[in-house]
């Protein structure tokens, strides 16, 4: 049975995926994810989970590419190019954005 | 002729070397299961185990040399086969039988307790120091024996094992006949390069 394990590596940061253990239960989880990982003082805490209690989410359907709900939705550098080339063109002064 | 790191005893080292020969030994003993044990997880975690005890007897090997006025690595690998404290229990040579193997390192662990938790009450502050230490690493061994015999307590070889060695944890005086071999190649380096510094 394979167990994840997840790591902190400082109070109050974000548990981060540390690798994996297999192990026959949670017991001996526990003890190889311990040796595995925190042996040598490089977490404060572990998280340890089978693997079946994770689940995995991997698919993001966009259909119609509505790129307005992604955080690069709208490239700026485009735009600010486009803005600089009109500001040129019609020869006014605000041209340093 | 007793060998130089040995020629005064102090009260402190009859105390503390039986048990430091018993983790260097053991210590050895167990890393023979690196690279070779049941699966690999575990492999890790009992070459740590081993590795944990051969660092345990270190930590005794100098408090008895600061009074000695020697070193560690003399008194682990430059004293006579003889010259050894270390249990038979000990010596006895397991590999390929995990089941002994286990069985050894549960009732070790158990009778190792009772020991360091005795010098953690030491009026001798420094003794009384490093078994908390110790102690302290050992919980995880104690840990991961429990797991084990738990796992294989209704295991006909593995009752068998330990009832067989339960009589035998402790048994001091003449050692086995493999612990002469098990010296030889603990040594074998250091008397082949005698009096290098490394």
């Amino acid at each position: 049975m394979i167990w994840e394990v997840f790591r902190q590596e400082r109070k109050g940061q974000p548990f981060a995926h540390a690798g994996s253990v297999e192990a026959p239960d949670a017991e001996y989880a526990d003890w190889y994810a311990r040796e595995q990982f925190g042996r040598r003082g490089e977490s404060v805490a572990l998280w340890v989970v089978p693997r079946e209690a994770v689940h995995e989410i991997n698919e993001f359907v966009d259909e119609l590419e509505r790129n307005y709900h992604r955080v690069d939705g709208y490239p700026l550098k485009e735009k600010l190019k486009e803005a600089r080339e009109r500001a040129q063109a019609s020869g006014t002064h605000n041209a340093t954005i | 002729m007793v060998s130089p790191v040995l020629r005064h005893v102090t009260e402190r080292a009859q105390l503390l070397l039986p048990i430091a020969d018993d983790e260097l030994v053991l210590g050895w003993r167990n890393s023979e299961w690196t690279g070779i044990a049941p699966f690999l997880e575990e492999d890790v975690a009992f070459s740590s185990i081993a590795q944990n005890e051969i660092g345990h007897a270190r930590a005794l090997y100098q408090l008895v040399a600061e009074e000695l006025g020697t070193t560690a690595d003399e008194l682990a690998f430059d004293r006579k086969p003889d010259e050894y404290l270390c249990s038979r229990f000990v010596e006895l040579r397991f590999v390929p039988d995990w089941a002994k193997t286990i069985a050894r390192h549960y009732l070790y662990e158990q009778a190792d307790e009772r020991r360091i938790r005795a010098l953690m009450e030491s009026d001798d502050t420094e003794v009384a120091g490093l078994a908390a230490k110790i102690d302290r690493e050992e919980i995880y061994h104690r840990m991961h024996a429990q797991m084990w015999f738990d796992r294989l307590q209704d295991e006909p070889r593995f009752v068998e094992a330990v009832d067989e060695l339960r009589p035998l944890v402790d048994e001091r005086g003449e050692h086995t006949p493999e612990f002469g071999e098990l010296w030889e190649e603990m040594t074998v380096v250091r008397r082949s390069i005698a009096g290098a510094t490394w």
